[in-house]
């Protein structure tokens, strides 16, 4: 058996990928579901917290500066792992999905909330003076004319920053969650063949590719302009 | 709740592992941070040549490891590669890993350092006698460094955490000693206090980063 047939049985083997490919679909389903509630609680979660700081209330922006630094500090999986394995402690037995779930949206949560207020900084002092000059009122001017100009200025950064997050999706495998990775895992150790891993890997290729190379066309559509 | 989370008794019986933790993923750190960065100079260079043919093979060389999560490339050399023969342990598999993945991040941010020194600046390098390279080293990457020092310095911090991921691997790693201490004292105390340690190391880059972007936007 030449080197080249040895390498394709072992690693792209057909029977053993058309075995497991089942899970492994199942898998991308649980990965799909997983980023989508990550992407939407994150990002909305975000601009709250983003909204609720501009009301200038001292404190409150104290605590929701400590939060953000908390979760820009911390490496994603130490809080999955905090969350999963800590609040069993208290009672509290959240499966991996909720941990995976809630670690990766607090940790967008955060990066957004900066960016979203980074974003709302920027727009200048005096769109704000004038817009409530004319009558508008703090939350007509904030959502009317300050928010339009600040969003599109967020768009490059925020995309960069959610694909990179929801790629974490994959930490999930490390607390039983089922998604590609965890079912690919598991298909090798019971296949004793890494080709259930080469199609997960394949699988993770076929989903992100297309957002990472959409998220390029974003950021020169909205680019910065210096 | 503290007897949970924070007892300090389990913190004093499981300092001495979390300890040997943090010392590992600080030498992890000083490995993949400067890998990544000679992986992103190799890219970035590369970039600088115009041929299309070049630009192409980059573009999809970056984007092929920005869609790929660290996390599977990791298990992919490290659970996979021993089918063919080669048993790695985690820790070159991490440094093989990081020097992929983040030299990815490490060359878009380069590059784009790059771009924004002025053209002008490497032909009159070029025109007092410097090779092409020589122009690129000592003229353009400068100033293209200086450019987007807080980029890199966030995609720095970003390796930092993305070392947490070595415990998966069995490299041991800040995280993978406290858990190793707490499946020892059947508590979560070992967790928080690695949580509490990473985040007393980056907390400040952190601010850091802040205070940059802030003073970007107020330039603009």
């Amino acid at each position: 058996m030449s080197n080249w047939t040895r390498f394709v049985e072992t690693f792209l083997n057909t029977t053993v990928m058309r075995r497991y490919l089942p899970d492994i679909l199942a898998g991308v389903a649980v990965t799909i579901e997983l980023a989508l509630l990550v992407v939407v609680t994150g990002i909305a979660a975000g601009l709250a917290l983003a909204l609720l700081r501009s009301l200038g209330i001292r404190p409150l922006n104290w605590l929701i500066v400590g939060v953000v630094d908390l979760f820009r500090s911390l490496p994603p999986l130490v809080v999955i792992v905090l969350i999963y394995f800590g609040l069993p402690s208290v009672d509290l037995s959240p499966s991996g999905f909720v941990s995976t779930w809630l670690s990766l949206a607090l940790v967008l949560m955060a990066f957004a909330e900066e960016i979203f207020w980074a974003g709302i900084t920027s727009v200048a002092k005096g769109q704000w003076e004038a817009a409530r000059s004319t009558g508008l009122s703090f939350g007509q001017a904030l959502v009317s004319v300050v928010l339009p100009q600040a969003l599109r200025l967020t768009i490059p950064p925020l995309t960069n920053r959610t694909i990179a997050i929801t790629k974490g999706t994959a930490l999930g495998s490390v607390v039983a969650v089922t998604e590609i990775l965890g079912q690919a895992s598991s298909a090798m150790s019971n296949s004793y063949n890494p080709s259930p891993l080469m199609l997960g890997a394949a699988a993770y290729l076929v989903l992100f590719f297309p957002v990472v190379v959409a998220g390029r066309w974003v950021e020169t559509r909205f680019a910065w302009k210096r | 709740m503290i007897q949970t989370f924070f007892n300090p008794e389990i913190i004093a019986a499981s300092w001495p592992i979390v300890l040997a933790g943090l010392r590992n993923t600080v030498l992890l750190s000083l490995l993949v941070v400067p890998l990544g960065l000679i992986g992103g100079l190799i890219l970035a260079l590369l970039a600088t040549v115009k041929a299309p043919a070049v630009r192409w093979a980059l573009m999809a060389w970056v984007d092929f490891f920005r869609a790929f999560p660290p996390l599977v490339l990791l298990i992919l050399l490290f659970a996979g590669l021993p089918f063919a023969g080669l048993e790695l342990g985690g820790f070159v598999c991490v440094a093989i890993a990081f020097f992929l993945n983040t030299g990815a991040y490490y060359g878009e941010i380069l590059r784009a350092g790059i771009d924004s020194v002025p053209a002008g600046q490497l032909e009159a390098a070029r025109s007092t006698g410097l090779s092409r390279l020589q122009a690129l080293t000592w003229v353009v990457l400068p100033q293209a460094v200086r450019n987007v020092l807080p980029d890199l310095l966030s995609n720095t911090l970003e390796v930092v955490k993305l070392t947490a991921l070595g415990s998966v691997v069995a490299a041991p790693e800040l995280l993978y000693q406290a858990r190793q201490a707490q499946s020892l004292t059947y508590s979560p105390t070992p967790i928080v206090v690695a949580a509490i340690i990473y985040f007393l190391m980056l907390w400040p880059v952190v601010r850091l980063l802040s205070r940059l972007e802030n003073r970007a936007l107020a330039a603009r």
